[in-house]
C-alpha cells in the first residue's frame, strides 16, 4: 500500500484523537467503521444531546402511547391525563424486562407481564402483586426509566438522556426557523406526522446519511435516473450554476436553501410541482391564514434541512435516523401532513410513497450509496474522505452563517465541526 | 382531480372494496398457477417489459407496512403504484442507473399454497378472480443475501382471451420491522 496521506497510526501522535481524525478538508475513514468510536458516540452524542424521537400528533389523545427508538433505547412515548408527553424507557424496575410490548395503543398504565408490576403512563410505579413481600403498598422508591429531558418544538418531540445541557431551543438554534417555515405552509399553523412510518434498514454508519441529506452535489448523479424519466426540474436546482445555497446553520445543522431559485421563478406552488389552479382550496386557505404573505410562502416552499443528529426534513417528508450499530442504522420516514391543508395531504402521501422508503424511487438509490459507501471505507487506501468541495469559495451571509453554492460541502463541514465539539467534550462525571 | 376535504370522501381501501363473491366461471386452477409462475419468472429474471405487459390499465401494485396496512391514500406504504407509476418505475430501472437495482439482484422465488379465494367486482362491473398464495424469494446482491417471504393477493382478468394482472398486494411477513432496500419486483 502506498501511503499518500499520513496513516491513522501516524496521525495518532499528539492532540486529541478527534482533532487528528477530523480536519478542515478531510475526515478519516475509521470514523465510520471503528466500534470504539461508535460506542463513544452513543455516550457523547446519542445519550446526551437532543435527539428527535417523534411527533405529538402520534399520541393525539390522552393516554395514547407509541413505541419509539432513541438510538439503542426502546422508549415509549406517552401522553398522560394532563396532556403532557413523556418518554419512558421500556424497562421494568424489577427485573429489567420490557414492560410495553404493543407498538401503540391507549392505556393509562402498563403492566409488566413477568411479575405483574404496574406503572402509570408517567413511569410512576403504581403497584406490585403480593405486596407484603415488600412490606406493603407504595413502599418501593422505583419507577420505569425516563428520558431525562423531553421537549417539543412545533410538535416535534425530542429527548435528551442527559439531566443537564443546553435547552432544546438552544440546541435547535437557527434550525427553529426552518421548522417554522414548514409549519407556515400548513394553513392551520400545525403539521401532523400521523401518516405512519416506513422503516428502512440501512447497512451503513449513520453519519453517511447525516452528511448526504444536504449534499447538493449528488442529486444529479444518484437521482438522474428518476429526474430523467419524469422530467423533474429538481435536478436543475442542484446544478453547477444554481442560485441555491448550502448553509451551515451552526450546531451541526445545515440546509440546502432553494429559495433563491424559487424566488427567481416567482410561481406559487412550483416547489410542490403544481400550480395554484390545481389546489385551489389549499391556496384559498393559505391566503385566509397569511393574507398578503401567502404568495411568498407558497413561492419559497418547504425547507430542506438536516437537524443534528437525526432529524431530516426534506420538503414534504420527515426522516428520523436512528443508529443500530457502527455499520447499521434505520431510516424512519413519513409524509408531512398540513393541518387545514387536506387538498395537499393525500398528494404528499402519494409522493412520499413514490420517493422514500425501501422501494422509493429516490431513497432506495441514496441508500444503495450509503451501503456502498460503508463497504468502500472498509478498504485500506486511501484512508481519508475528502470534504473540501467549495472551501475556497465559502462566504458569510447577512446573518453570519457560512454558505456555499448548491453543490458545496459546507453542510458536511458544519456537521463535523459540531461532531468534534461533542466528541471532545469530557465524559459526564469526569473532570478532564 | 379528486378534492378531498374529509376522510369520508376517501374511496374505499382497495383490498376490501366491495365484497368477495363466488369464484367466477371459466377459471382453471392450472391456468391460474401457470400465470402466477410466469409472473414470478419475469420478475425473477428482471424482464421489465414482459412483466409490465401483464398489467391491466387499472392496475394496483401494493406493498403495505404494519400487517395488512392502513388506507394507502392516507398512510405510507412501501409501494402503492397505479399503472402510471408502474410505468415510471420500469422506465427508471431500465435507465441502468437505478442504483438500488443496478446491478440487478439475483433472484429466485417459490410460490405455493395457491388458493382461488373468490371473485371481486372491478370498476367496469365485471368480476375479477381473486387468488391468495404464499411466497419466498431469495435475493442476492453485494449487500448480502436477503430472504423475503409473505403472502400475495392477486386479481386476474381475461382481456381478449389473455390472462392479465389487475391487482397485486404483497404482505411481507416482516413488514412490522425495518426491512432493507426492496429494489426488485416483489
Amino acid at each position: 500500500m502506498t501511503a499518500v496521506v499520513p496513516s491513522a497510526s501516524e496521525v495518532e501522535e499528539g492532540g486529541s484523537r478527534y482533532d487528528r481524525l477530523i480536519q478542515p478538508a478531510r475526515v478519516h475513514g475509521t470514523l465510520y467503521t471503528d466500534p470504539s468510536i461508535f460506542a463513544e458516540e452513543l455516550r457523547k452524542i446519542w445519550h446526551r444531546t437532543w435527539v428527535f424521537v417523534g411527533h405529538e400528533s402520534e399520541v393525539p389523545q390522552v393516554n395514547d402511547y407509541v413505541r419509539k427508538q432513541l438510538a439503542d433505547q426502546d422508549v415509549v412515548m406517552t401522553r398522560d391525563k394532563e396532556g403532557e408527553v413523556h418518554l419512558l424507557i421500556n424497562r421494568c424496575a424489577h427485573r429489567g424486562l420490557q414492560v410495553c410490548d404493543d407498538k401503540s395503543g391507549n392505556s393509562s398504565s402498563f403492566r409488566c407481564p413477568y411479575h405483574g408490576w404496574t406503572y402509570r403512563n408517567t413511569g410512576e410505579l403504581l403497584g406490585y402483586p403480593y405486596n407484603k413481600g415488600y412490606g406493603g403498598k407504595k413502599q418501593l422508591p422505583l419507577g420505569m426509566g425516563k428520558v431525562a429531558r423531553v421537549a417539543s418544538y412545533q410538535g416535534f418531540v425530542f429527548g435528551s438522556l442527559a439531566e443537564e445541557g443546553p435547552s432544546l431551543e438552544e440546541h435547535l438554534g437557527a434550525a427553529k426557523g426552518e421548522i417554522d417555515r414548514l409549519v407556515g405552509l400548513a394553513p392551520a399553523g400545525k403539521v401532523s406526522l400521523d401518516a405512519g412510518w416506513l422503516r428502512h434498514k440501512t447497512r451503513s454508519n449513520w453519519k453517511f446519511l447525516a452528511e448526504n441529506e444536504t449534499d447538493g452535489y449528488h442529486p444529479q448523479f444518484v437521482h438522474g435516473s428518476i429526474f430523467g424519466v419524469t422530467g423533474s426540474p429538481i435536478g436543475e436546482l442542484y446544478s453547477d450554476n444554481s442560485t441555491a445555497v448550502t448553509r451551515s446553520l451552526g450546531d451541526g445543522h445545515s440546509e440546502n436553501d432553494l429559495r433563491p431559485e424559487f424566488r427567481g421563478f416567482a410561481e406559487p406552488m412550483r416547489w410542490f410541482g403544481t400550480t395554484p389552479d390545481r389546489v385551489p382550496n389549499y391556496v384559498a386557505a393559505m391566503k385566509e391564514a397569511h393574507g398578503e404573505d401567502a404568495d411568498r410562502l407558497m413561492i419559497e416552499g418547504a425547507p430542506h434541512v438536516m437537524i443534528f443528529p437525526n432529524l431530516f426534513i426534506a420538503e414534504i417528508q420527515v426522516f428520523n435516523i436512528q443508529p443500530v450499530g457502527v455499520g447499521e442504522c434505520v431510516q424512519y420516514s413519513t409524509a408531512v401532513q398540513f393541518d387545514g391543508g387536506h387538498e395537499l395531504n393525500m398528494r404528499m402521501v402519494s409522493q412520499s410513497i413514490g420517493s422514500v422508503g425501501p422501494a422509493g424511487m429516490l431513497l432506495a438509490d441514496d441508500t444503495e450509496m450509503y451501503e456502498r459507501n460503508q463497504r468502500g471505507v472498509a478498504m485500506a487506501d486511501p484512508e481519508w474522505l475528502d470534504v473540501r468541495r467549495g472551501l475556497h469559495r465559502e462566504s458569510v451571509d447577512e446573518n453570519g452563517f457560512t454558505i456555499g453554492t448548491a453543490t458545496d460541502e459546507t453542510g458536511m463541514r458544519g456537521f463535523w465541526n459540531h461532531y468534534k465539539t461533542l466528541m471532545t467534550a469530557p465524559d459526564e462525571g469526569q473532570d478532564d | 382531480m379528486v378534492t378531498v376535504n374529509a376522510l369520508t370522501e376517501l374511496p374505499p381501501r382497495p383490498d376490501t372494496a366491495g365484497e368477495l363473491v363466488d369464484i367466477p366461471h371459466g377459471w382453471e386452477v392450472r391456468d391460474v398457477e401457470q400465470f402466477l409462475y410466469k409472473e414470478a419468472r419475469l420478475a425473477d429474471e428482471n424482464d421489465y417489459d414482459g412483466w409490465e405487459a401483464l398489467w391491466t390499465d387499472d392496475a394496483i401494485y401494493w406493498v403495505p407496512v404494519d400487517g395488512e396496512g392502513d388506507h394507502p391514500r392516507t398512510t405510507v406504504s412501501i409501494i402503492f403504484d397505479n399503472r402510471s407509476r408502474i410505468s415510471t418505475r420500469m422506465k427508471q430501472v431500465k435507465t441502468g442507473k437505478r442504483y438500488a437495482q443496478a446491478p440487478p439482484s439475483n433472484l429466485r422465488r417459490i410460490i405455493g399454497n395457491v388458493e382461488l379465494l373468490g371473485g371481486r367486482a372491478n370498476a367496469a362491473g365485471e368480476i375479477d378472480l381473486e387468488i391468495g398464495a404464499n411466497f419466498m424469494v431469495l435475493e442476492s446482491r453485494d449487500r448480502g443475501n436477503t430472504l423475503w417471504g409473505g403472502r400475495t393477493t392477486y386479481r386476474l382478468r381475461r382481456i381478449d382471451g389473455q390472462i392479465r394482472l389487475a391487482y397485486k398486494k404483497v404482505v411481507l411477513v416482516d413488514n412490522e420491522q425495518a426491512v432493507p432496500t426492496l429494489g426488485f419486483l416483489i
